[in-house]
């Protein structure tokens, strides 16, 4: 900013586009909060101020928790994401440390092959994946997504660590060589509490990516009690064509609440988990 | 640092004097006061562990397990059932190339063609314009900063189908907060069907795209931002040059190798989308908003063609390799 930036300027350089994007992207969640207070009178009536509550009510939320799965969708989700994030965080720590740290033949393969399954989008694979799942005998049980999850998470892991642990300096394991440790004393008692920011940062975007993974778990879950959260509030709560707005808003926001809640703690291990993933 | 005489006496111990294979266990190591690694439980320090490929194959094994058996295979898997005419619940049959010719003659299919290059261009250019603003703004110095960057991030980080619900709330035929807005404006005279009109819902599920896909953008490019040195900027103001031109000599420069990656990560994630269209039209009206995945995921599991719809899927392949294949040369020619 320079010293003689008026006001006038800084008005339409800054705070009008600032205004705009802000409104452009929150206001569809005051949307979802508006909607699920709302009681049926003011939300299906075309004259009243669609902005604004007149008479707030729980009803939507109460029905929520009363009348449907959700909770079960939201243990079911959790214990997914939990395990699915513990395997590629192990598998991504092990994997990543390889790539870094020791030299092996087909090195360069392996890591070009992590690269690029890290770019395989899951629509890609979800037909011939149903059918291994299937053969597996896994379909409709949570391991279907536990196993399958980490395709997508293992890749990333990797290739985040890897760089990550390429910043801490050999001279430190070397020492502890010296010393009579073991290349996996080594690697577990001086390298893991140094790379403690960026396996933080690869498990809280791995456990955010299982969370709202929404294909395999529409495809290889089918009974209503085995649901995650986003695809129980999407095919239970909508039923042919009629829409509970309250309570899907309610569901929807609730959904989200975990994820953003862990994002605002974390929010510079995520951004980093974000552009390192991207960045490799 | 002294020598570390104790370790080496323990490792001349057990130094198994018979030639037996020396057992490995990993044992706690503690630092005693002289800063030396004592070793407690640890047999040998020359055991299969302590070999480096040995050790490099065992660590990359779980990874390379579950890759191979979850992406590898059905991979594998894909090309030979795109070859079949299998049917959920049936035994197929090698049915050689057919399945993609019949899809090439197929109407719907060469609209969804259409469709998807169409969203993901339209999108892709949307996110970069809006998101390059974004990062821009929020590069100043300003009260709240750390807050207001965090709170833009949310359309990103949140279920992509639970907000998209948000998204087909607003679209809704009767009771749209748009047409609210513009029927009080006088903007038209009676309220869009954004959703049922092939033109508008196709606007429909890219400005949702976008709206999803513009904090990733912006994110990444403000990191980007951050790493300029403000230097370049002084220079350029001792020049005299202006605004416009500092952005585009300094800023667009510098911020290319960002740019590009953030723009090749965004195409194939909108290129292979599905959850925004499958909640807010599921391809319609009259398959207008068809992409290559929602048609794949109708024609496998709603119409039990398996087959089929793995050869749809298989049609992307093509175009993620040219992008990858791309990548890969440019990662190496950066090194």
């Amino acid at each position: 900013m320079s010293v003689g930036e008026t006001f006038t300027k800084r008005l339409f350089c800054f705070y009008l586009p600032l205004f705009f994007f802000m409104v452009l992207m929150l206001f569809p969640f005051y949307w979802m909060f508006i909607t699920s207070i709302k009681p049926n009178k003011e939300l299906y009536n075309v004259r009243s101020l669609p902005f604004w509550v007149f008479h707030p009510t729980l009803e939507h939320w109460i029905y929520l928790f009363k009348k449907t799965l959700f909770t079960r969708w939201a243990l079911n989700t959790l214990f997914i994401s939990i395990t699915s994030t513990a395997i590629s965080l192990v598998s991504g720590i092990m994997a990543g440390y390889a790539l870094s740290r020791l030299n092996f033949k087909g090195a360069s393969i392996f890591g070009t092959g992590i690269f690029i399954t890290y770019l395989v989008p899951q629509t890609l694979l979800f037909i011939p994946l149903a059918e291994v799942v299937h053969n597996f005998h896994l379909l409709d049980t949570p391991w279907a997504l536990i196993l399958t999850y980490p395709t997508i998470l293992i890749p990333f892991c990797t290739w985040l660590l890897s760089g990550y642990f390429k910043t801490i300096p050999k001279e430190l394991e070397e020492c502890a060589r010296i010393d009579g440790a073991t290349r996996l004393q080594a690697m577990i008692w001086i390298i893991l509490p140094l790379a403690m920011p960026g396996i933080l940062s690869a498990g809280i975007f791995a456990f955010t990516l299982s969370w709202n993974e929404f294909i395999y778990a529409l495809v290889f879950l089918s009974s209503p009690t085995e649901k995650t959260i986003p695809v129980g509030v999407v095919s239970e709560l909508i039923k042919g064509d009629v829409f509970f707005w309250g309570s899907l808003m309610a569901g929807a926001l609730l959904g989200s609440i975990p994820v953003a809640l862990i994002y605002s703690f974390f929010v510079e291990h995520y951004v980093t988990g974000l552009t390192g993933a991207v960045k490799g | 640092m002294k020598p570390n005489v104790k370790s080496l006496e323990n490792r001349a111990e057990q130094v198994a004097p018979y030639g037996d294979p020396v057992p490995v266990s990993i044992g706690h190591v503690e630092r005693t006061a002289e800063g030396v690694w004592e070793k407690r439980h640890v047999k040998a320090k020359s055991g299969y562990l302590e070999q480096e490929h040995i050790l490099a194959y065992l660590l990359v094994a779980p990874a390379l397990i579950i890759l191979t058996l979850f992406i590898a295979y059905p991979f594998i898997l894909g090309i030979w059932l795109s070859m079949t005419d299998k049917v959920v619940g049936q035994e197929g049959h090698f049915v050689g190339l057919q399945n993609f010719r019949n899809i090439l003659q197929s109407q719907i299919f060469l609209q969804t063609v259409k469709n998807t290059f169409v969203y993901t261009g339209v999108a892709t250019l949307l996110k970069l314009v809006f998101g390059l603003a974004l990062a821009l703004v929020l590069n100043h110095h300003f009260k709240f900063k750390r807050l207001v960057r965090a709170s833009m991030l949310l359309p990103w980080i949140i279920p992509t189908v639970l907000s998209t619900l948000a998204w087909l709330w607003m679209f809704d035929a009767t009771f749209s907060v748009f047409n609210w807005v513009l029927l009080k404006l006088g903007l038209v005279q009676r309220g869009l069907i954004w959703l049922g009109d092939p033109q508008l819902a196709m606007v429909s599920v890219i400005l949702v795209n976008a709206w999803r896909g513009i904090p990733f953008f912006a994110i990444s490019l403000l990191a980007g931002l951050q790493t300029i040195s403000p230097d370049l900027y002084e220079a350029a103001d001792i020049d005299g040059a202006g605004s416009l031109a500092k952005f585009w000599n300094i800023t667009l420069p510098m911020l290319q190798p960002v740019l590009l990656v953030v723009l090749i990560f965004s195409v194939i994630v909108t290129f292979a989308d599905f959850q925004v269209v499958y909640v807010l039209t599921r391809g319609g009206p009259s398959n207008s908003t068809h992409l290559f995945a929602t048609l794949a995921y109708q024609v496998a599991l709603a119409s039990g063609r398996l087959g089929e719809g793995a050869a749809i899927s298989l049609f992307m392949f093509p175009f993620l390799l040219l992008i990858v294949i791309f990548q890969l040369w440019y990662i190496r020619r950066e090194r």
